[in-house]
């Protein structure tokens, strides 16, 4: 592994300041994130990890633009993309989400895919972006697949281009919203070195929604545990494991240690979950 | 047939007799010829109906049969170079009637597909667009082409355009509300995606809602071109000298059996001929979709 430890980074802090997010309103009101404060730092592997159906994906929704809060604030590099004033974050390059079920266009060619960010934005002509476009997926070691369809690749492949899609944007932030769930063991354990390898080519910040404790504690600079619905922070564990990481360390006392942490953080929220017939989300 | 059904009786056998991968093989190469396109199957279905009718109207000659037409009296008809009732191969008036239909049928079929595609999107695409739309839509979408017949005559002044609105109104309706539930099929992830890559409302409009109702839209078209050769029947009771509609109508008035099944016949094969068209257009069009449903990764 040639990595090179990402250099300081200055962009992509996320602070979110006592978001509440209620759906319905009145008797049918459902609480879905209660008073939840957490700081995210540029250029951090952040894991968010929780009992099913406790809010995560409502707060990543919040912060990518697609879900309104009810109060409170979230903002990126001091700037704020949404309060009580402005419930709804205009979604935008800076902050992008990488989909569970994974949402390349199956009509558009991988390239054409990797390349649209730039063309829509008028940011690059068509010809450049796909130059640079097809730069990319090759350093990601995704020659090949230019000219086929998402359709044709493997779901691994698939996560790979989305990825490939998002950095193609510079952005600020990655939101990675349970990007391997679907995948098999061994195509995830490659998935998780390539990310690792992209995080050490790329300074940016990674917000990851998971349900794998293995997962959370090998790629997370920290992770936190979310409470049973309606989430709050319930715990931040720092993983002090340094960087540059790879698969293997999965063998390490300290990566046991941790794991222990964070299971036993979990599992009080997932047996209070559960006995309150949360639904899986 | 019994010789099919031999081999995957014994394909089975030999499947529970742990003869393992040389027979997955096999049952791999039996599925690839299932697979491939075989005319003689068709012209065997074909021939099983001309059979069928050939026996119950001419040999057994079955009670409410017998005054049928049966298939040697038509086919005769039809090849003769001196027709009993005015029409066959060898008449120019039956090319008439059936470019006269063709010409009708993709008139009506471009104004349903130039006008209900985007009207679908629109009740796809936007919420309040819908709500006025749609219920008007759906009260109109049943009535059939024939209770419109009166009001068509009265709307148009030549018979020509009459015919054609007639023609054309199912197959708007179908190519509206398929287009429409296109829109409803999209991954809601798609548009999320797109809003995240920087696109405007307009992009996402034209990027992802359009390609993605794609497949729905062509099914909408299929269905769009086979009504119309369904309504033709009735849209050419309106007027006119020409048209396979029209052939069926007048020899039903003038007790011309043989030349309405010509007709039919014709009709159908036509209809069939216009949405293998359609057919090839969609699949074109939407190569990606081919490409990944035939070659399809591991998912």
């Amino acid at each position: 592994m040639s990595a090179v430890l990402p250099a300081v980074v200055k962009r992509g802090a996320i602070r979110i300041d006592d978001v509440v997010k209620v759906y319905g309103s009145g008797e049918t009101a459902v609480p879905a994130v209660d008073h939840c404060s957490l700081s995210i730092e540029a250029g951090e592997i952040c894991m968010i990890v929780g009992p099913s159906g406790c809010g995560k994906t409502t707060l990543l929704n919040a912060i990518a633009g697609f879900h309104s809060i009810s109060s409170g604030r979230i903002a990126l590099d001091g700037e704020t993309l949404c309060d009580a004033a402005r419930p709804l974050a205009e979604p935008g390059s800076d902050r992008i989400v990488v989909f569970q079920n994974g949402a390349l266009f199956p009509w558009k060619t991988n390239l054409e895919n990797v390349a649209f960010g730039p063309i829509v934005q008028g940011k690059l002509a068509r010809a450049e972006a796909l130059e640079r476009a097809r730069e990319l997926l090759a350093g990601a070691g995704l020659s090949g697949v230019e000219d086929s369809y998402p359709g044709e690749l493997s779901s691994g492949m698939r996560r790979r281009v989305e990825i490939v899609r998002a950095l193609m944007n510079e952005p600020k932030v990655l939101l990675l919203d349970e990007p391997f769930r679907a995948l098999d063991a061994l195509t995830k354990s490659v998935m998780h070195q390539a990310l690792l390898e992209i995080y050490y080519r790329n300074k940016v910040t990674i917000v990851f929604i998971t349900h794998d404790l293995d997962e959370a504690v090998l790629l997370g600079d920290k992770v936190v545990v979310m409470t049973s619905r309606p989430a709050q922070v319930k715990r931040v564990i720092p993983i002090d494991i340094p960087h540059p990481r790879n698969v293997s360390l999965v063998t390490t006392k300290r990566f046991r240690e941790l794991l222990e942490e964070a299971r036993l953080a979990v599992h009080e929220e997932a047996r209070k979950s559960f006995a309150s017939g949360e639904k899986e989300g | 047939m019994a010789e099919l059904t031999a081999t995957v009786r014994r394909v089975e056998r030999a499947r529970s007799s742990s003869e393992g991968r040389a027979v997955g093989l096999f049952r791999q190469h039996l599925q690839a010829w299932f697979r491939v396109r075989r005319p003689h199957l068709a012209l065997l279905g074909y021939g099983l109906a001309l059979g069928a009718w050939y026996l119950a109207v001419e040999v057994w000659q079955l009670p409410r049969f017998r005054e049928m037409p049966g298939p040697t009296v038509v086919i005769k008809e039809w090849l003769s170079p001196d027709p009993t009732y005015g029409l066959s191969i060898h008449t120019a008036e039956y090319y008439q009637h059936i470019v006269v239909s063709i010409w009708r049928v993709t008139q009506a079929f471009f104004f349903a597909t130039v006008l209900g595609v985007p009207l679908g999107l629109l009740m796809g695409w936007s919420e309040t667009f819908r709500q006025y739309a749609f219920p008007l839509f759906e009260v109109l979408r049943p009535i059939p082409i024939l209770a419109w017949v009166p009001l068509a005559i009265v709307m148009f002044v030549s018979g020509e355009s009459s015919v054609i609105f007639l023609i054309f109104l199912a197959s708007f309706f179908a190519t509206a509300l398929n287009t429409m539930l296109g829109v409803e099929s999209i991954d809601e992830s798609f548009v999320r995606a797109a809003r995240c890559l920087g696109a405007s409302k307009w992009q996402v409009f034209r990027h992802v809602i359009v390609p993605g109702a794609m497949p729905f839209i062509f099914t909408g078209l299929q269905i769009s071109v086979g009504v119309a050769w369904f309504s033709l029947v009735a849209a050419e009771m309106v007027s006119g000298q020409f048209g396979l509609g029209y052939v069926i109508n007048t020899s039903y008035t003038m007790v011309r059996y043989p030349t309405i099944v010509i007709g039919m016949i014709t009709l159908g094969a036509v209809g069939y001929a216009t949405s293998a068209l359609v057919r090839v257009a969609g699949s074109w069009l939407m190569r990606w979709r081919e490409r990944t449903l035939n070659i399809g990764g591991p998912s």
